[in-house]
């Protein structure tokens, strides 16, 4: 890992074992006092592919956004490869982990898509070839380097979606996070994006309802409700537990039958 | 999706008018409409050769007379504006096709339409052969407060994106029956102007968020940067530095 941001000093120094993200005993309340997040325990090895599931109102917006400080814990610490999410470190923090929004016309606000590409980079203070390289070395991962030119309302649903992965790959993010990735994706923007998502070396954290998404995608899922972990196993073992599944208000779609699937090797 | 592929000002092309620097442009075209605005306007054949000279860039930049005599038609309520003055300024009276108007009303009305015109003609020459983006780009470099230069960005970026919320939601007010017809409709689209106003400030707090994720502390980090060279600087100067010749022998002459 190179740090982008050489120029902002990390006091933490950078440990090489720590697991991509760990969130101990993480507690929230809103201003006007409703509590959404009572204690949440998670770790997330590096390069593991975990699936965040829940009911709406289950705290699942709430925990994504203290991943990057947007929120601050009330209680509990959130570390991002060993460095906690603290005001002293936001940078480097936002670096470190990328959030993909569910709406890419929220997440693409730059006139066109390389310059949208090269906001995160350039923010941290990369410029000239190597700003360059990083872009395209970004685009391509996703498939869209002959788009670089265009401005992104020019682009189909599917693409925008897979610009916006691209904009926080570019950060060479430790982790990334996706919400809701396959929402308002046809059939082949979904089987597009899940062949991209697994051809990346990073940690991925996916918030979504799309449960054959995350079967298809996450080895492991866990499962919060009521603003806590609920349950974290295998993602087949959880989706086939139908008491737990009917608990926190999750359904297989109609037909749909996570037994009889064989998952792709990652 | 929106419209074109750019923006309908925009006239594609490579002419040397279109391959000048876009602070280059912008300033010229300033320089253009101070010099234009300070000329007597008793000199009229001043403004004949202002004219002119901005058919001349027109012809260098390969933009046809008619597409940028239409794009002049927004010039139109200014003109009627103007077209006014000779009524209702007082002073003394001359009679112009049998119809008494004031000679101070025909001089201010001349003066607002021959320096009106001009300045537009020249904006829209500017327009037609600058990128939306490019223009955004030569604001920056010409050192306009980058507050302002983010909010026409984020502008030109989220036009399509509110334009087509409108859309949707007239779909949406039609396919339930409801036909704008009258006063008494009003209420509906305020109530629907008011929506979207609240859709867009909510939408500007998400794109908000996402940047603040990336990194954004309040400045845009500039990645195009637009440079020009002495040269390229020489050849925009050319239209003021001609126009300021006229102006200087307007008021000699």
């Amino acid at each position: 890992m190179d740090p982008v941001t050489s120029s902002t000093e990390s006091t933490e120094p950078f440990t090489d074992d720590a697991p991509s993200l760990e969130v101990s005993g993480l507690a929230y309340a809103y201003p006007d006092g409703h509590q959404a997040l009572f204690g949440v325990n998670l770790t997330v090895c590096r390069g593991e592919r975990v699936a965040l599931l829940g009911p709406n109102g289950a705290g699942k917006t709430t925990l994504v956004l203290h991943l990057n400080g947007i929120l601050d814990a009330g209680s509990g610490t959130v570390r991002v490869a060993g460095l906690p999410v603290a005001k002293r470190n936001l940078a480097e923090i936002r670096r470190r982990v990328g959030i993909v929004f569910q709406d890419p016309d929220d997440q693409l606000f730059m006139p066109t898509v390389r310059e949208d590409v090269a906001f995160g980079p350039a923010t941290a203070g990369l410029r000239g070839p190597e700003l360059e390289e990083r872009v395209l070395g970004a685009l391509k991962q996703v498939g869209m380097e002959e788009y670089a030119a265009r401005p992104p309302h020019h682009l189909s649903f599917g693409q925008r979606r897979r610009v916006a992965v691209a904009t926080v790959l570019a950060m060479e993010p430790e982790i990334l996070v996706l919400d809701e990735p396959s929402s308002n994706l046809d059939p082949a923007s979904r089987r597009e994006l899940a062949d991209i998502l697994r051809s990346l070396d990073v940690t991925v954290l996916m918030v979504t309802h799309d449960l054959p998404y995350a079967l298809e995608l996450c080895p492991r899922a866990v499962i919060l409700s009521e603003g806590v972990i609920a349950a974290d196993d295998r993602t087949q073992d959880l989706l086939c537990d139908e008491k737990l599944m009917r608990s926190h208000r999750l359904e297989l779609p109609f037909g749909f039958d996570p037994r009889s699937v064989s998952i792709p090797s990652a | 999706m929106g419209a074109g592929h750019a923006h309908k000002l925009y006239r594609h092309g490579h002419s040397p008018v279109h391959d000048l620097p876009p602070h280059c442009k912008l300033a010229a075209v300033f320089c253009f409409v101070l010099v234009v605005v300070s000329t007597p306007r008793e000199a009229m054949w001043a403004f004949g050769l202002y004219a002119a000279l901005l058919a001349a860039v027109a012809a260098v930049a390969r933009v046809p007379a008619g597409f940028l005599l239409k794009r002049l038609v927004v010039e139109v309520p200014f003109v009627a504006f103007a077209l006014l003055m000779p009524f209702v300024v007082p002073g003394e009276q001359t009679s112009v096709l049998g119809v008494s108007v004031s000679v101070p009303g025909l001089w201010g009305a001349w003066n607002v339409l021959a320096k009106a015109t001009l300045g537009v003609a020249a904006s829209v020459l500017l327009a037609s052969t600058t990128e939306l983006r490019a223009v955004l780009l030569g604001l920056q470099r010409l050192k306009l407060p980058p507050l302002l230069v983010q909010i026409a960005s984020f502008m030109i970026r989220y036009g399509d994106v509110v334009t087509d919320e409108m859309r949707r939601m007239s779909i949406a007010r039609r396919s339930r029956g409801f036909e704008a017809r009258g006063v008494r409709q009003w209420r509906v689209l305020a109530a629907s102007a008011g929506a979207l106003f609240i859709r867009s400030y909510e939408r500007g707090e998400r794109v908000h968020l996402a940047m603040v994720s990336r990194g954004y502390t309040g400045a845009m980090p500039v990645i195009d940067e637009a440079t020009a060279t002495r040269t390229q600087w020489a050849y925009a100067a050319a239209l003021p530095a001609l126009a300021l010749a006229v102006c200087l022998l307007g008021w000699t002459l």
